[in-house]
């Protein structure tokens, strides 16, 4: 796992080969952790974590800018509201 | 269509095919092999219905406790009342191949300990399954581990007889058990013989005053009674505790002071659509688990047979059947079974004794995992989740890290423990069980939910400590 500054209010979240529920959780602990606006990029490579991503965004209200999948691997962007 | 998803295109008409002709080809050597191929297809079909609506029950209360999403509880529940429902149709017409389980606390800690591991190992026993034809190393080491946890707990005796209390030591030997089975030496077999066989049976129905096949039982005491109810209930505590907030802060007008009770209606309606994929899955899972249970009792009765056992003796394989002529053979979907039989299988042929104890010599044998009816669906399963992973580009190797590894064994050394504790995993001991009316089902699912919630204090604590740092080095 890694998190890391892109660029300003911009992070990257590197969950690739974790299963559940790793990357739903680390994504639900970024996006506690950045401020209102900024952007963290989530690339995970578990299918089923998607569902739960995505339903987490709904439930809080982030916005999902972005979604991204190749061969697998999906990359997703998401602005914290 | 790119290069790749033609691959995975033909991938995909490779398994099917393969798949049929299996089918075709040991029929055509013994008709007795439709038996077998009828696991195998439903098989393929909980594999496809799985990956397709990412259908994991260790997401169910595990997504809920960690980061309040409903999805999952609500498909379970959708599966489970259209389960009932197909169930009770099937119950009614006295082609149910179900026997509810015993009755009392016991299911409770199973349920817990399962609850745990699989929060642990990152799937239930159905969900590693799923992920495993994903193309998951991760869940394939889930599956390793409960298989070799189950076969070594089935067998377990030396020191571990000294913590049998005296009571169950006596009740086990009072049962007349056959002396192959040496039922004074296992912890397993007295618990079994000396605890779980002496409590109670019964069913919602039962519990009402009517029998399981009678048409008040079977859709008023078994489905309304033991399953919409409380699948009701469940849904409106989780619909008020996690998904009502949201909703009214997204769709309640500014000027309305209150939600209406129209509002809360639309609101619980919202999350049971919210996601159509887990929904549908539900829907088709619980038909098709419903339409099993009548298939194969038709067959049982074309046949004249109560069990698989038979058909395999007839067919000319005697290594590994019970003393009873049996070999496990639910009738309808379950797990974690074959996966023990298959380790016990093995270390009956490298020379160990695993025919001694009730589990695998009394009940439910150690036939050839190649002729094993439940293991043909098992494997067609992961071939069903390849299928529908292959065909949605979603298929991809991947190599578990020392972390996960460990993570998945610990889970499903516990998942192993606890369906053998509860007779049943996610799936034997709690979906089939709860929706069959079975009131055990429900006990094993409140240990779930309680071993879920420990689980995830337990990985929040273990995330918190590695994201703190990740954090530090950012910056942030």
């Amino acid at each position: 796992m890694k998190f890391e500054k892109m660029e300003d209010g911009h992070y990257g979240l590197d969950v690739k080969g974790y299963v559940c529920p790793h990357p739903q959780i680390y994504t639900k602990k970024a996006l506690e952790k950045v401020n209102a606006g900024e952007v963290v990029e989530v690339v995970f490579d578990n299918p089923s974590s998607g569902e739960s991503i995505a339903a987490m965004c709904e439930s809080t209200g982030d916005e999902i800018i972005e979604k991204n999948q190749e061969g697998g691997q999906y990359k997703w962007s998401i602005r914290k509201i | 269509m790119d290069d790749q998803m033609k691959k995975n295109r033909l991938w995909a008409y490779v398994i099917i095919g393969t798949l049929a002709l299996i089918s075709a080809g040991t029929y055509a050597y013994n008709e007795y092999y439709i038996y077998l191929s009828v696991y195998l297809w439903f098989g393929l079909i909980y594999g496809m219905c799985l990956q397709y609506g990412r259908f994991c029950f260790a997401s169910a209360f595990r997504d809920l406790f960690a980061v309040g999403v409903p999805r999952m509880v609500v498909g379970i529940m959708i599966a489970t009342v259209l389960f009932a429902f197909v169930g009770a149709f099937v119950t009614a017409s006295g082609l149910s191949t179900f026997h509810p389980a015993p009755t009392s606390f016991h299911a409770v800690v199973a349920g817990f300990i399962f609850g745990i591991g699989m929060v642990f190992a990152g799937g239930c026993a159905s969900g590693s399954l799923y992920k495993t034809g994903e193309g998951s190393g991760s869940a394939l080491l889930v599956i390793l581990s409960i298989s070799v946890s189950q076969a070594i707990f089935a067998d377990i005796g030396g020191w571990t007889n000294k913590l049998v209390p005296n009571s169950w030591r006596e009740s086990a030997l009072s049962k007349g058990l056959p002396e192959s089975i040496r039922v004074e030496d296992g912890w397993l077999d007295q618990y079994l013989a000396g605890y779980v066989w002496d409590q109670p049976v019964t069913t919602f129905a039962k519990m009402s005053g009517w029998s399981n096949e009678s048409l008040m039982g079977a859709f008023l005491g078994n489905l309304v009674i033991g399953v919409i109810v409380p699948a009701a209930v469940l849904l409106i505590v989780v619909y008020l505790v996690w998904s009502r907030k949201s909703y009214m802060r997204k769709n309640l007008g500014r000027d309305q002071p209150a939600p209406t009770f129209a509002d809360d209606l639309a609101g619980f309606w919202a999350m049971i659509t919210a996601n159509k994929r887990t929904a549908i899955a539900g829907l088709v899972l619980g038909i098709a688990a419903g339409m099993h249970m009548f298939v194969i009792q038709g067959l049982r009765v074309k046949f004249g047979v109560k069990n698989a056992g038979t058909l395999l003796e007839r067919m000319g394989f005697d290594f590994g059947i019970s003393v009873n002529g049996t070999v496990f053979d639910p009738g309808y979907w379950y797990v974690t079974t074959q996966e023990a039989q298959w380790v016990g299988w093995t270390i009956q042929k490298l020379g160990g004794e695993n025919m001694d104890n009730i589990y695998f010599g009394f009940v439910n044998g150690i036939p050839n995992p190649a002729i094993n009816p439940a293991d043909w669906m098992s494997i067609a399963l992961i071939g069903g989740a390849a299928v529908m992973a292959l065909l949605s580009n979603e298929f991809k190797l991947k190599r578990p890290t020392l972390e996960l590894a460990t993570w998945a064994l610990i889970g499903g050394a516990l998942m192993g423990i606890g369906s053998r504790l509860g007779l049943g995993c996610n799936v034997g001991a709690f979906f089939v069980r709860v929706s069959q009316g079975d009131p055990s089902g429900w006990l094993f699912g409140l240990g779930m939910i309680g071993g879920a919630y420990i689980g995830v204090k337990v990985f929040n604590w273990w995330t918190e400590r590695r994201m703190a740092r990740q954090f530090e080095a950012s910056g942030i």
